[in-house]
């Protein structure tokens, strides 16, 4: 742990600017308003210039399978900005958690290597059919079971990004034990539930005798649906980071230019505490989360210790800075009009993915030998 | 001796230079202050300190190769904890603003710790808003001669030497009217006694300063440049403290890590997942302290070191007053009230109810957390200011 790398890399700062610029044209506050009441909530044009022309749908995935051959560290900054503009794609779905549950299969197999590939290349979106906010160190789920010809029946709620899924990566238990499977959207029945998060949707999956092709058996698929879980957990702490700081830099530049009492609000003493406090608390935050992101960069034996750390604070600042974004716009604050609610919502809903800040804390005094 | 002056200034040429010494003074058969002034006149006490006060003009990172060499070879060292304030804060102001005379007379054995120094800042009037301070020096031909008292001061009864900033005008407004000194600890006019704190003990003073005498010579600045030459010490002391790396559960979660681990029948699942709150924050700021001193390292320094003394207290004292709730029965007991000198501060010294008390001075000394908020709020994020009173008004007007 003492070689972590808790800065950002110049190609890191590099990406940083091009996503930012490509969110800040495309993904406006008015624009992301009108788009989460719209038949189409999640913008697959974005995502398409997102995935495709700027590579970040496969960038921790090795250049001979079709992506970028970059790190976890990478696809953290990518994570980041999109977080900042609380942008409706299916990143955290298709390149982090379906893509990284590939990647724990035997990416030898063509069975593996073909969606890998369709994923990587931005040319289908995937999703992990778990509920989002299952717990990283969750036994393996026992909801869909599958048969020895390789078909699929059960039911998956509250998948992140499903509604916009080609295909699904599908843990399910068949005769011979544990497996993950992918099955084409079109094999599978997905309805989309009113979301507490208007700009990450969910949904609910079954599958009734759905042809699946199987990409792992029971010697890697619980290690890969776990390894997809760690890194998702992980990567998220970078996503509320990003969130975190739009909440942080919009509430201060609001509080300069809003006068009452005949002066800037943010001139009175029990508002700038509080967001220096807040300040504080995205200074841990940041560290916590660049830690998480390099330790599974490097596959380093403190990445669950790491991972658990990052979803205790980073899950709590997220909240917090949103809340406190809220609060502390006042009127305009609780409005529809004003973006605030759809970072809160985010927040709130990110705060129970992979579980709860409580859970990780308990599953943290584990790791470093705090017994209950 | 050996010349130096063909070794280069990167870290293979500082080791050759330790080596010289070395070899010059053997650390087993020298005496402690003669190897410790040998290394200052090889330039290796502060290698980014000027050739001639103890340094090369070498890069300020490099100091660690130094320091880790002569930890090696068993070398002594000057015992840097005790003379904190010397090296941290008074040795930077010296260097910027003394004569090359007070340079040569001070930073030798201020660094070898033959001369201990104290820091007269704050007075009882004068905390938070330390540029309200009354403590006079007025004009006396070629010296002049102070009246006051200080307050809050570590080491004064022992140290030979004071930083000291005094009133000089009291007709312009506060930031204006102040003058910076070396003062001399051991003359008639200081007297100092022992400050007791809440944990029972006194690891601090007053210092009543009556009809003292400051030659002229020992002026550090120009005459009411005081504030100026202030913020030099005080932005070294925040560096001081924001600085040192920690192992993972360095400091106050140690403890406490420890009685959780030492203690299973005092476990409940509330405290539990208290205990592991604060030691994720706890982790999270030791990490970001990683991250400032990578920053510094590539020469981008971030605004993230303003916050570290404010996290560093907040986690303190919540650590250590959970601690107290897990120990049940055991809080209700403390290790001794009596008056003691201690000679080091020690946050996590003694027992649990030592540290509770003593962690509550975290969030006062070295600049409030209210303080530093305003700052932080200032500083960093760049909100307005709070309406001033003060700014505009002679230092003999202001209400107080």
């Amino acid at each position: 742990m003492t070689n972590a790398d808790l800065l950002y890399s110049d190609v890191e700062t590099d990406l940083r600017a091009s996503v930012r610029d490509l969110l800040t044209d495309r993904c406006a506050p008015e624009t992301l308003l009108a788009r989460v009441e719209s038949d189409e909530p999640c913008d697959r044009e974005l995502w398409r210039t997102l995935a495709r022309d700027l590579g970040t749908a496969g960038l921790a995935v090795p250049e001979e399978l079709g992506g970028q051959g970059a790190s976890a560290r990478e696809v953290a900054l990518v994570l980041e900005e999109l977080g900042r503009a609380v942008a409706p794609v299916p990143f955290l779905g298709s390149a982090v958690l379906a893509t990284s549950a590939l990647l724990g299969c035997d990416t030898a197999a063509a069975e593996v290597a073909d969606p890998l590939r369709r994923l990587a290349g931005g040319e289908a979106v995937g999703a992990l059919a778990v509920p989002l906010s299952t717990m990283t160190d969750a036994a393996f789920p026992r909801d869909v079971t599958a048969t020895a010809d390789g078909t699929l029946d059960g039911t998956v709620t509250s998948v992140a990004d499903g509604t916009v899924a080609d295909v699904f990566v599908v843990p399910a238990t068949g005769p011979d034990g544990p497996g993950l499977y992918a099955v084409d959207a079109s094999a599978a029945e997905v309805s989309a539930p009113v979301s507490f998060d208007l700009t990450r949707r969910i949904a609910d999956v079954s599958f009734r005798g759905a042809a699946a092709t199987r990409l792992a058996g029971p010697d890697r698929a619980p290690g890969a649906l776990e390894g997809a879980l760690l890194t998702g957990a992980g990567l998220l702490a970078s996503e509320q980071l990003g969130l975190a700081q739009w909440c942080l830099d919009e509430t201060v530049e609001y509080l300069k230019n809003r006068y009452q009492f005949g002066r800037p609000v943010g001139s009175f003493q029990a508002l700038k505490h509080r967001l220096s406090d807040l300040w504080l608390e995205l200074v841990g935050a940041r560290a916590a989360a660049r830690y998480a992101a390099d330790t599974l960069a490097r596959g380093d034996a403190d990445a669950p210790v790491a991972v658990a750390l990052a979803q205790s604070y980073c899950a709590e600042t997220a909240v917090h800075a949103a809340e406190e974004c809220v609060q502390l716009h006042g009127g305009i604050g609780m409005t529809w009009e004003h973006p605030a609610h759809l970072y809160l919502k985010r927040a709130k809903a990110s705060q129970v993915a992979f579980g709860a800040p409580g859970r990780h804390r308990a599953a943290l005094g584990e790791l470093v030998d705090l017994p209950a | 001796m050996t010349t130096t002056s063909d070794k280069g200034l990167d870290a293979e040429g500082l080791r050759a230079r330790v080596a010289d010494v070395l070899a010059a003074h053997d650390p087993d058969t020298t005496d402690r202050l003669d190897f410790l002034r040998a290394r200052f006149d090889a330039g290796l006490a502060w290698v980014h300190f000027p050739v001639g006060l103890g340094g090369l003009d070498a890069p300020r990172e490099l100091q660690s190769v130094v320091d880790a060499e002569f930890a090696a070879a068993g070398a002594p060292d000057n015992n840097p904890r005790r003379i904190g304030i010397g090296l941290g804060m008074a040795a930077p102001t010296i260097l910027k603003f003394g004569s090359e005379e007070l340079k040569k007379r001070l930073l030798r054995p201020l660094w070898t710790g033959e001369e201990v120094w104290c820091q007269l800042f704050s007075e009882p009037g004068a905390g938070s808003d330390l540029a309200a301070l009354a403590t006079r020096a007025v004009r006396d031909g070629d010296s002049w001669v102070v009246n006051g008292q200080k307050v809050w001061t570590s080491s004064a009864h022992t140290a030979q030497w004071a930083i000291l900033v005094t009133r000089t005008d009291p007709d312009v407004p506060k930031h204006r009217g102040m003058t910076y000194f070396v003062l001399d600890m051991t003359q008639p006019g200081v007297e100092v006694r022992p400050l007791r704190q809440i944990t029972g003990e006194a690891e601090f003073n007053e210092v009543f300063l009556t009809d003292a005498r400051i030659p002229d010579a020992q002026r550090l600045g120009e005459v009411g440049a005081g504030w100026q030459v202030a913020q030099t010490t005080l932005m070294n002391e925040r560096v001081a403290i924001g600085g040192n790396a920690q192992p993972r559960e360095g400091g106050m979660v140690g403890k406490v890590a420890e009685t959780w681990r030492n203690r299973p029948e005092l476990r409940t699942p509330e405290l539990r997942d208290r205990l592991l709150q604060l030691w994720a924050e706890a982790e999270a700021f030791r990490l970001a302290g990683s991250r400032l001193r990578q920053q510094l390292a590539v020469g981008q320094p971030g605004p993230e070191g303003s916050g570290m003394k404010l996290a560093f207290a907040t986690v303190a004292q919540r650590l250590a007053a959970l601690e107290l709730e897990i120990l049940d029965e055991d809080a209700l007991r403390y290790d001794d009230w009596s008056m003691r000198r201690p000679e080091l501060v020690d946050f996590t010294g003694r027992e649990a109810g030592y540290r509770y008390l003593r962690s509550k001075g975290n969030s006062i000394e070295g600049g409030t957390s209210e303080v530093l908020r305003n700052i932080i709020a200032e500083r960093v994020l760049g909100l307005p200011s709070e309406p001033r009173t003060d700014k505009d008004v002679a230092w003999k007007d202001l209400p107080r």
